[in-house]
């Protein structure tokens, strides 16, 4: 109990003093996961719109696939990833592994189920009319597709939250396909890793405090949209 | 109603005290280096031990950092580590007690086929490392704190050079990752001779400079120190380390065979000496 009292203290001040190694974790972290969000919206958007609003044969399979896609471990994504990017791999010439990009694109494929799955359900669960409504009044495809974004917008932001909170948080794949590389690829997760076994706990306490606020501040924000988005619609 | 579940409650809770008793008595926790455990050694002796002792033996492989730290807070009975100036601590702040020296192995140095830095055959680990640096080669660095970690740290100072060249990487990994990422990136690595022959099939690498006598590395088996903590298997360890050093545990361990070559080398009796020839720093 003393010892665990004593390493948060030494996490809270690695943490307030701004330990620049520390920073510098968290700084690849966000900046990697940011990325495979910004990457990974529009197409799982797409995806998303099409399952919603256009009827195929096979559509329901189509969602069951995706619902699927989101339960893969990201130890799986990480070890397929790596066989494609490995010097013996069909993409090894591309010389991707270990870098951020290849880290990118990994979160990315744990990103898209997560976004499409739940932007899915949001443009579902909006009024068919506000689509109807937009065209009936002249407004073109472009925009009537605006039209019903910011209808959906609070669902569109807590897709988008609850796949970042996925992807900052997973250690699987980054480890395997970023390698923990020092001032590279090391990220949060995958640096308490390290220093959990480095038996430097102090550090992976720090760093963990920081994902546990992230998971907070994330969690808020989910609550305050949902509540929103459920005020705009009874409205 | 509520006697029956207290009762059955108890009954639980007493059977589940006397199994964890029974096994606390009879299992021994060794922490050791993850380059020992991936060489088979240990698959090899602890059955033969087992044999003739009451004694089961739970491996924890870690790096030396965390095996001497899991030591420190009492989770093991003994460590097996090969970090002299890290043991040398560890013993001084009476974490452990009776350190023996029990074996060597040595380190080598592997690199790609290609060998673009010019660093092959030759047989002084320093003056290869001067060399790595100043071509500014791809040279993977375990850089966890365990062992080898150490010993690396040690020739970039011997070669007077500080590890931030161009082409240093910092993986922060074990062995087994380290040197597939150095086969995969075609960069250079300092590997123990254990996990080389294991995976070296699997590896676009090859030795470069071996042989060295600053590249030997020396075992010691070290008891967590039974005054500090209750509950620690101090007997079942004793008899374990005791077993290492043994004429019977020695002759084992000269035995050990990985891809037909002689990993280890049996030397209870000789002292370890921090500052020894494998003279390393922390």
């Amino acid at each position: 109990m003393h010892e665990l009292m004593n390493t948060t203290r030494e996490a809270l001040y690695l943490l307030l003093s701004l330990d620049p190694a520390l920073w510098e974790i968290i700084g690849v972290s966000f900046r990697v996961s940011l990325t495979a969000i910004l990457v990974a919206l529009p197409p799982s958007l797409l995806i998303a719109l099409l399952l919603a609003r256009v009827a195929f044969p096979g559509r329901w399979f189509a969602i069951s696939l995706v619902n699927t896609f989101m339960a893969v471990p990201t130890v799986v994504v990480g070890l397929v990833l790596f066989m494609l990017l490995s010097r013996s791999g069909p993409l090894g010439e591309l010389r991707l592994l270990f870098t951020q990009r290849a880290m990118i694109l990994g979160q990315i494929l744990l990103a898209m189920p997560v976004l499409t799955a739940m932007l899915h359900s949001t443009l579902q669960s909006i009024d068919q009319r506000a689509w109807e409504t937009a065209r009936q009044l002249g407004a073109g495809w472009w925009q009537s597709l605006w039209v019903l974004l910011r209808e959906a917008r609070f669902g569109v932001i807590a897709a988008v939250l609850a796949a970042f909170g996925r992807i900052i948080a997973e250690v699987g794949s980054a480890v395997m396909i970023g390698g923990n590389i020092e001032h590279f690829t090391r990220t949060i997760t995958t640096a308490i890793a390290l220093e959990t076994l480095k038996g430097e706990f102090a550090q992976g306490l720090a760093l963990g405090l920081v994902l546990l606020l992230l998971a907070l501040v994330l969690n808020v924000l989910l609550g305050v949209m949902r509540g929103r988005g459920h005020q705009t619609v009874s409205v | 109603m509520l006697t029956r579940r207290l009762s059955l409650f108890a009954t639980l809770a007493l059977s589940f005290l006397l199994v964890s008793g029974a096994q606390a008595a009879d299992t021994v926790r060794l922490a050791t280096t993850t380059s020992t455990y991936n060489s088979g050694l240990l698959d090899y002796l602890l059955p033969k031990f087992e044999e003739d002792h009451p004694y089961q033996i739970q491996v924890i492989p870690v790096g030396t950092g965390k095996a001497l730290r899991l030591g420190r807070d009492g989770d093991v009975d003994l460590v097996l580590t090969h970090a002299p100036a890290a043991e040398k601590a560890f013993v001084d702040a009476d974490y452990g007690v009776e350190p023996h020296g029990v074996m060597y192995n040595d380190f080598v140095i592997v690199g790609p086929s290609g060998d673009p830095a010019g660093i092959d055959g030759g047989d002084d680990a320093t003056s290869a490392f001067a060399t790595l640096a100043g071509q500014g080669a791809t040279f993977i660095s375990r850089g966890d704190d365990s062992g080898t970690d150490k010993k690396e740290k040690h020739l970039w100072e011997e070669a007077g050079v500080t590890p931030d060249f161009e082409g240093f990487r910092a993986a922060g990994q074990g062995m087994g990752e380290v040197l597939k990422m150095a086969s995969e990136l075609q960069g250079y690595t300092l590997t123990d001779r254990g996990t080389w022959l294991a995976m070296k099939d699997k590896l676009d690498l090859k030795i470069m400079v071996e042989g060295d006598t600053g590249l030997f590395n020396p075992y010691q088996v070290i008891l967590v120190n039974p005054e500090r903590y209750d509950g620690l298997n101090t007997q079942g360890a004793r008899a374990l380390a005791e077993w290492l050093i043994s004429d019977e545990g020695q002759d084992l361990i000269d035995a050990f065979r990985l891809n037909d070559k002689a990993l280890f080398h049996a030397s209870a009796g000789e002292k370890v000496d921090p500052t020894s020839a494998v003279h390393e720093s922390d």
